[in-house]
């Protein structure tokens, strides 16, 4: 909880609130905007173009030109679409993008065991919206309902090239769905906390030998930040994961029917989510607003916001260059990808991140110390995972062989 | 050969269980996707309709025609020389090589040979319009599967062989530079040494291609295995150029039929590869560019001296005949039948272009696959709308 909702609200303490709700969303808004006017610029250095430069200094304007623009075309509803949903959709995929921007923690001072609070008009706050218990499940939750707006958009518009697309959303959001709340638990396991601030409080010491910070990147171990950010690329539906408005199969997937101001909430809603998926992965594994613990913080609380801005764009960039680089994965590749990987992966890291913990706390008690109970962990571990792969390979094997033989074929000759 | 026909049972089993599973499961009702005429992938006005189940497409067929200009009939009312002005636009990518099969099919019916040194500049040029139009092709490959990046490549790198093509015969796109005889002009000077450079640029475009695209896993399994189109089911379509060859089939008509063209003069290599997925198709179209580059640059090496126009009466009128020449094209084998009743204008010409026929294998290649993996085969076959419909 922010510790000026502690003892009791007041009218000042709800005057903040709603000063801070505000001023994120202006952040939110102007990072979003700054989001797409930094994906065409970055995206057009890297395929050699020059990328928008006419509106304002380096262009970057454009966006404020394009969203005039947008508004100010023709709302085409189809015939054949179902108004009600079609209208609410863009909604529904734009306010869970906002919602979940609430949650981060933008900046505040975590050194030297600080809990990052800062003193405004006489009151200490964190710089987050809000900071609930529940902390990174609203994050999950809210993620989950913004597919909803995709979908139903899908559905909605009555066509056919959108329907493909929202049901390519929804068997997507499902697969990816597991194995982010699989990694994300790892962090929690770490953490030992949901709240976003008590997760970047865990990060904010001096980790292994003092130089390298204590993030939760190294504290679990790389696996889960890797799997989160593969599901968290294909939650945002970006390449190489954009299936869902996979322009050159399915024209413009869902939002194919959609035009001016809808479309552009949906484009919103899109980039929205990519600076609140980069924010989030900055603050889970990456410390947040929490700088690299030798620097100390000689700026003050702006340390923070300074750390946390300089992450996030790192992240940023890495989805603009994803976007450069990648080709699209096939629909069937992608399910395989969530489930016969990153789930099984993901889930597995988790046992063995339990499994050391409980080992390291000597409270397993199987060797004669904690060194050695982490020891036959890892052990396990290992032989679990052979035999593991050795069983889903011949299962893989026996299925396929079971396949050729109901197709009437001889598996010794088709190889 | 066995790999292949195991390959083709491996398809078989694929549509069949396809088929099995639309039957057997819960019997919903399948949809019809059109697929163009206004289709982001279908570059041009073709037309796919599709059968599918779920993703699946149990049937598709592909309907062409939006673009048809005619030029079979068209040509009927053209002098010969004018002719190669009109057959320019039919794959607009490589026009220069457009010009050669029709021009080499009036020279047969007119008894003329081309001097040496137009014929090494024919050759050049046919080689340069491979090479900007299969260029366009490696980096359209990667916009058909999403990654956007390679097409940016491939048209900044294209511009240095349309410049040199655009400094020899004036025209970048619609050279009309072939002429009964031999060429238009001779070559400018400082070109040779101009054009060795932009063959090196294409190179290396080629080795950026090959690490981005190609290395990708990605890009590899959504081309390994997939649209698999064995030799015989190729041959039986009337599939060329890089799609059959793709197949394991070694056949390329600028090593078994040089008629007119300077490509025995050169020391080169036709790839095949064994596979005939939509891997194997771009990979021996990326190695036909290098093989290209390496074409130019010994004919450019051993360009002979002479005249560029063997002596050809003013007014050209054919003798009567009929011939057929085809020419190995950028998209594949490209023939001219021209039917002369010695007057001033064909009596009839069929232009087989390589593109419609390349085409006419989709209802076949298409069963049972995915609706993305319908983009990948379609940009793998690799057409020119104005090549199908002329």
């Amino acid at each position: 909880m922010d510790p000026y909702l502690l003892d009791g609200v007041d009218f000042g303490d709800v005057v903040l609130s709603v000063a801070k709700a505000i001023l994120a969303f202006v952040i939110c808004l102007v990072a979003t905007m700054f989001m797409v006017w930094f994906e065409r610029k970055v995206v057009s250095r890297l395929q050699n173009r020059i990328g928008p430069n006419t509106s304002g200094p380096f262009g970057i304007l454009q966006t404020l030109m394009d969203g005039i623009k947008l508004f100010f075309k023709e709302d085409n509803i189809p015939k054949e679409a179902d108004p009600f949903v079609f209208r609410l959709a863009p909604y529904l995929s734009l306010i869970p993008a906002f919602l979940t921007f609430t949650l981060i923690p933008l900046g505040g001072d975590f050194n030297n065991g600080n809990d990052g609070a800062v003193t405004v008009f006489g009151r200490e706050t964190f710089l987050q919206v809000a900071d609930p218990p529940v902390g990174i499940l609203f994050f999950l939750a809210m993620s989950s309902l913004g597919i909803y707006g995709i979908m139903l958009a899908g559905w909605a518009s009555g066509s056919k090239y959108p329907l493909l697309g929202s049901v390519r959303a929804s068997a997507q959001a499902i697969s990816y769905e597991a194995a982010l709340g699989l990694s994300l638990a790892a962090v929690v396991l770490v953490t030992g906390g949901l709240s976003m601030n008590s997760i970047v409080m865990q990060q904010a010491g001096e980790g292994f030998g003092g130089i390298i910070p204590n993030f939760n990147i190294i504290v679990t171990g790389f696996i889960p930040f890797a799997v989160f950010l593969i599901a968290g690329t294909a939650e945002l539906n970006r390449p190489p994961f954009d299936l869902v408005e996979a322009e050159q199969e399915l024209v413009g997937g869902f939002h194919t029917e959609y035009s001016g101001i809808r479309f552009a909430l949906f484009f919103l809603a899109e980039f929205m989510n990519t600076v609140t998926m980069a924010a989030i992965i900055v603050t889970l594994f990456f410390g947040g607003p929490a700088g690299p613990a030798f620097l100390g913080s000689t700026l003050g609380w702006l340390t923070g916001m300074f750390w946390f801005l300089l992450k996030l764009l790192v992240f940023l960039f890495a989805f603009v260059w994803f976007r450069a680089s990648l080709p699209r994965f096939r629909y069937d590749q992608l399910m395989s990808l969530g489930w016969k990987l990153l789930i099984p992966l993901s889930l597995g890291w988790l046992l063995v991140l339990a499994g050391i913990r409980v080992a390291r706390n000597g409270d397993l008690g199987i060797a004669d110390s904690a060194f050695g109970d982490t020891l036959i962990v890892i052990g396990v571990a290992f032989a679990i995972l052979l035999i593991g792969m050795y069983v889903l390979r011949s299962a893989m094997t026996n299925a396929r062989r079971d396949r050729l033989i109901a197709a009437g074929f001889n598996p010794r000759e088709v190889n | 050969m066995t790999a292949i026909s195991d390959r083709r049972q491996l398809a078989y089993v694929a549509s069949q269980a396809a088929e099995a599973r639309v039957n057997l499961e819960l019997e919903t009702e399948g949809m019809t996707l059109n697929i163009g005429p206004q289709h982001p992938a279908t570059h041009g006005t073709l037309r796919i309709v599709a059968q599918l189940d779920g993703e699946q497409v149990i049937q598709a067929e592909p309907i062409m025609g939006y673009m048809h200009r005619g030029y079979e009939k068209l040509t009927e009312v053209r002098t010969y020389p004018q002719v190669t002005t009109l057959v320019n636009r039919i794959d607009w990518l490589g026009s220069f090589a457009n010009e050669v099969p029709f021009i080499l099919a009036c020279e047969q019916l007119m008894d003329i040979e081309a001097p040496p040194r137009a014929q090494h500049i024919r050759t050049i040029l046919h080689e340069m319009a491979r090479m900007a139009h299969v260029t366009l092709f490696l980096g359209d490959l990667g916009v058909q599967l999403g990654a956007i990046t390679p097409v940016f490549y491939a048209f900044r790198d294209r511009e240095h062989i349309l410049n040199q093509i655009e400094s020899a015969t004036g025209g970048r796109f619609h050279p009309n530079f072939d002429r009964i005889g031999g060429v238009k002009d001779d070559l400018p000077a400082g070109w040779i040494a101009e054009s060795k450079q932009a063959v090196r640029k294409i190179r290396d475009f080629c080795n950026t291609i090959e690490d981005l695209l190609f290395g990708n896993e990605i890009f590899q399994a959504r081309t390994r295995g997939i649209g698999v189109i064995p030799a015989d089911i190729g041959l039986s379509y009337g599939l060329s150029g890089a799609n059959i060859r793709a197949s394991g089939v070694d056949w390329d008509l600028r090593r078994d039929n040089p008629n007119g063209l300077a490509y025995d003069k050169v020391d080169w290599k036709v790839w095949t590869h064994p596979d005939g997925d939509s891997f194997a198709r771009s990979w021996v179209r990326l190695q036909e560019v290098r093989e290209a580059c390496n074409i130019v640059e010994q004919l450019l090496d051993t360009l002979p001296k002479g005249p560029i126009m063997a002596k050809v009466p003013r007014i050209i009128k054919v003798p009567e005949g009929e011939a057929y020449v085809s020419t190995e094209n950028p998209l594949g084998e490209m023939g001219y039948y021209v039917v002369s009743k010695g007057g001033l204008t064909p009596f009839r010409v069929k232009i087989r272009t390589a593109s419609f026929n390349n085409m006419s294998i989709t209802p076949w290649v298409l069963k049972g696959t995915y609706v993305p993996d319908v983009i990948t085969i379609l940009a793998s076959l690799y057409f020119i709308l104005g090549d199908i419909d002329r």
